[in-house]
């Protein structure tokens, strides 16, 4: 194996180094901390406010756990409980999920695998970060306020109109949807553009990891699926503060619209949580079983399979409708359809860790965890896919059982693996192995006991949204049962934090590559340097480091005195041109700003729009407008093409 | 350039920096931005004919939209693609005084759109609260509206730029893209043309 080693020792290259982190390094201090666009900070910044938003959405599901622990308990009461219930899950979609798996990790992970400087677009990213921690805090503000939004994390209306809704509370709802939708745009549209413009030499498509293919594919789900979601809630919005009539029947609205572009929106969205996941388990069963995956163009093809057909199943959230039978029978084939290519990655990861030598360190711990946690939540959502077994347990803990199952199967178990891959690369130390042990044991047994508890009690009848019940139901115990497991699970999340910080100082310093994988962002130093790599590199197979040449070129001829990157072509990653890229600036956040200003002044007031409207135009110029220096500069060295 | 390694290098110091359409970073950008606002605008389409299912007649009891501001926006949007095709042609050869003229030309456009625009939604011929359909409509006039008045002030802004001594080879493709996305404000408003007018007529 020879190995692609693109960030030299510094002391045999002290001139080089200084001269890329000069031109490279992030602004320092309080103002600084604004203007800083690299990617590795953005992503950490999306990776740390995701999991701490993880974190708050545990406790909430914790407090709801200890009210139901028993028949008619008294700690919660019911219109504490519907604001719980709603942000919690809120938090989880919209605060946790999409934000790490997609956006924290696609903008710290995919300049690096495709050997690139920086994100295309950086301050666009810069953007998205500050936009969506503005809608966090915004949605929080309000259930601190006691304007938490209460009437579940889709909204259904007519419940959350304006005849049923007074008050706030659904308004922070939509509004939060603005923001985090707006923010997973436009990391959609950073994370699209470096993938297929900014891959090093010789990655042509069929030799870009499976990570790349998936995040890729996510980001035309995000591009097509998200604008569903801004429009339900912002004709929601619409018919809560200014009296138009999307949704009132009395007028001529419908309220299926609503759940229709909820769900074309919602249900591809269970994919676009579930897709990063399935990268991830791609990407380390491939590390440790020390081979190339099995099925590289079947694992392709499922990918795209899946991001088609994910949005050719949303009426199955509609079933108890009561939509033409017909219709139902349609989604209920297409739902079943999907499991072709979801049993298609299964049978690859099978088959790659069969053939391989397989090192079953801590990363894969957790990817054992998903295979036996995604699979029952793969058969049980197999169940409802049959629409009398679905009218059956419609709204009961067995959908909520579930979907836990598939969400935190498909997304959280597969999230630890990955924190235990890429932490080491991102701090330059290793996680403890023993906590690391303790961490997976407790989540994985508290998370049974919970969930698969609730599958019992949605068969026997107990609803879910509840906010207690009678100890005739007998309910009590399992309640009891699935109460535990949740505080297990919390201690699970803990062990994680104190292993974290226990790590940062104590734990073994990481190096390079500490598990000797194969993509490119092995290929430099941990945590990585301002510039990523002291010389691009070049690709010659999939797994860039496992299959690079004896003597694999490195790219010459890109500036290190200005921020020059370089741009290839989308299909065969042959060098195209150079491009600069952006340095650090304030405007993005002041931008952020801005729009917040106008999203949370729209709730109050839709006239405000007219003059919150200018400061976002002036911000929005100001993030243009070209440095005259620079200009200068450009003028007296650009080359134009032919 | 000082060398760290004795690696086989690729030199890719001759390839140029300053590429038009797509080629350009920017156009995929632009041309992403324009597939969110256009699966927007369809799934706006979409409510439209929903609620056209939903109901017996159509406008349900009010009267169909006036066509006179409508059309002739309608006109002066087809119009402006000679403006913005020109700024493009002008861009791409680098020619800054012929970019001038068409982004000052295609702006005025843009004026005289955003005004007949103004008066279309006096001629709806419907409050916004009426009814679903009102709603939709208002919305769909609004939401295209929203993507009008962004790309007038990026003109706008690109005009006022291009006067200044700051344009550099990549401020000639954003004048380019400019004109791309023009085209696309342009196309969104002939299909929204026909939804509001057309098929609340028709169907």
């Amino acid at each position: 194996m020879a190995v692609v080693q693109t960030n030299p020792p510094v002391s045999a290259t002290d001139s080089l180094h200084q001269r890329l982190d000069s031109t490279w390094r992030e602004p320092s201090g309080f103002g600084g901390w604004f203007k800083r666009v690299h990617h590795t900070t953005i992503g950490i910044r999306f990776i740390v406010t995701a999991f701490i938003f993880f974190l708050l959405g545990g406790i909430l599901a914790v407090l709801m756990r200890l009210q139901l622990a028993r028949p008619e308990n008294k700690f919660l009461g019911p219109d504490r409980y519907n604001q719980f219930f709603t942000v919690h899950g809120s938090t989880m979609i919209f605060l946790f999920a999409v934000p790490l798996m997609f956006q924290g990790f696609g903008i710290y992970l995919v300049p690096l695998i495709v050997g690139a400087r920086n994100i295309a677009f950086p301050r666009l990213a810069a953007f998205s970060y500050y936009i969506y921690l503005f809608g966090c805090l915004f949605f929080w503000a309000g259930l601190l306020l006691n304007t938490g939004a209460d009437r579940g994390w889709f909204a259904y209306v007519t419940l959350s109109g304006p005849d049923y809704s007074p008050g706030k509370r659904v308004d922070f709802w939509a509004q939060m949807i603005t923001f985090t939708e707006l923010s997973a745009l436009a990391t959609a549209i950073c994370l699209a553009a470096t993938i297929l413009r900014h891959r090093a030499p010789g990655m042509s498509l069929n030799r870009m990891p499976m990570i790349l293919w998936e995040k890729l594919v996510l980001s035309f789900m995000v591009i097509f699926a998200m604008p569903a979601v801004m429009l339900s809630s912002s004709m929601l919005l619409l018919d809560r503060t200014v009296g138009t009539q999307f949704f009132n029947p009395a007028e001529g609205g419908d309220v299926l619209l609503y759940q229709h572009l909820f769900w074309f929106f919602g249900h591809p969205d269970v994919y676009i949580i579930f897709l990063p996941g399935t990268a991830f388990v791609t990407t380390i069963v491939t590390a440790f079983a020390r081979r190339h995956i099995f099925g590289y163009l079947a694992l392709v093809v499922s990918t795209i399979s899946i991001g088609f057909l994910g949005f050719g199943v949303w009426v199955h959230h509609m079933f108890a409708t009561g939509l033409p039978q017909m219709g139902e029978s349609f989604f209920t084939a297409a739902t079943l359809m999907i499991v072709i290519p979801t049993a298609v990655q299964f049978f690859c990861w099978i088959a790659t860790l069969w053939h391989g030598r397989v090192q079953f360190k801590l990363p894969m711990w957790w990817i054992a965890g998903f295979f036996f946690v995604f699979m029952i939540g793969g058969l049980s959502g197999l169940m409802l896919a049959s629409v009398p077994v679905d009218t059956q347990v419609h709204d009961t803990f067995f959908v909520v059982a579930h979907f836990h199952y598939v969400l935190i199967g498909g997304a959280v178990f597969p999230m630890f693996g990955a924190l235990y891959f890429w932490v080491p690369k991102m701090t330059g130390r290793m996680l403890n192995d023993a906590l690391g042990k303790w961490n997976f044991w407790l989540f994985f047994i508290g998370f049974n006991m919970t969930f698969f508890t609730m599958h019992f009690l949605g068969l026997r009848g107990m609803t879910r949204r509840v906010y207690t019940y009678v100890p005739e139901m007998n309910w009590g115990w399992l309640n009891l049962l699935a109460t535990c497991g949740a505080l297990l699970m919390g201690v699970g999340v803990l062990v994680f934090i104190l292993n974290f910080f226990w790590s940062r100082k104590y734990g073994a310093i990481a190096g390079p590559d500490p598990w000797r994988a194969g993509s490119l962002e092995w290929a430099t130093s941990s945590p990585p340097q301002s510039y990523n790599f002291a010389e691009l590199p070049t690709v010659n197979g999939r797994e860039a480091l496992w299959d690079a040449a004896p003597n694999q070129p490195v790219v010459a001829g890109i500036r290190e005195d200005i921020r020059e990157t370089l741009v290839t072509d989308s299909l065969d990653g042959d060098p195209d041109h150079r491009m600069e890229s952006p340095g650090p600036s304030a405007w993005p956040f002041w931008a952020a700003v801005a729009t917040s200003g106008l999203f949370i002044g729209s709730v109050f007031s839709a006239r405000s729009v007219l003059y919150t409207a200018v400061p976002v135009a002036i911000t929005l110029i100001g993030w243009y407008w070209p440095r005259w220096g620079v200009s200068q500069r450009r003028k007296a060295t650009e080359v134009w093409s032919e | 350039m000082e060398r760290v390694s004795e690696r086989a290098v690729l030199d890719v110091s001759g390839l140029p920096s300053v590429v038009f359409g797509p080629r350009n970073v920017v156009w995929l950008g632009t041309i992403l931005f324009m597939l969110i606002e256009g699966a927007m605008m369809a799934m706006l389409y979409a409510s439209y004919f929903y609620y056209r299912t939903r109901s017996t007649d159509w406008p349900p009891g009010v009267m169909p939209p006036a066509l006179t501001y409508g059309v002739a926006n309608g006109i002066v949007f087809l119009l402006s693609l000679a403006p913005a095709w020109w700024t493009r042609k002008k861009s791409r050869a680098g020619d800054i005084s012929g970019a001038r003229m068409g982004l000052v030309v295609l702006a005025i456009f843009g004026a005289v759109n955003i005004a007949l625009r103004v008066y279309e939604f006096s001629a709806l011929n419907c409050e916004w609260s009426a009814n679903a359909y009102a709603s939709t409509v208002w919305m769909l006039l609004g939401v295209h509206s929203a993507h009008l008045a962004t790309d007038f002030i990026e003109t706008v802004v690109l005009a006022v730029l291009a006067f200044t001594d700051r344009v550099d080879g990549t401020r000639f493709s954003d004048f380019d893209e400019n004109s791309m996305y023009w085209y696309f404000v342009v196309g969104v408003a002939v299909v929204t043309d026909f939804v509001i007018y057309g098929a609340t007529r028709l169907l």
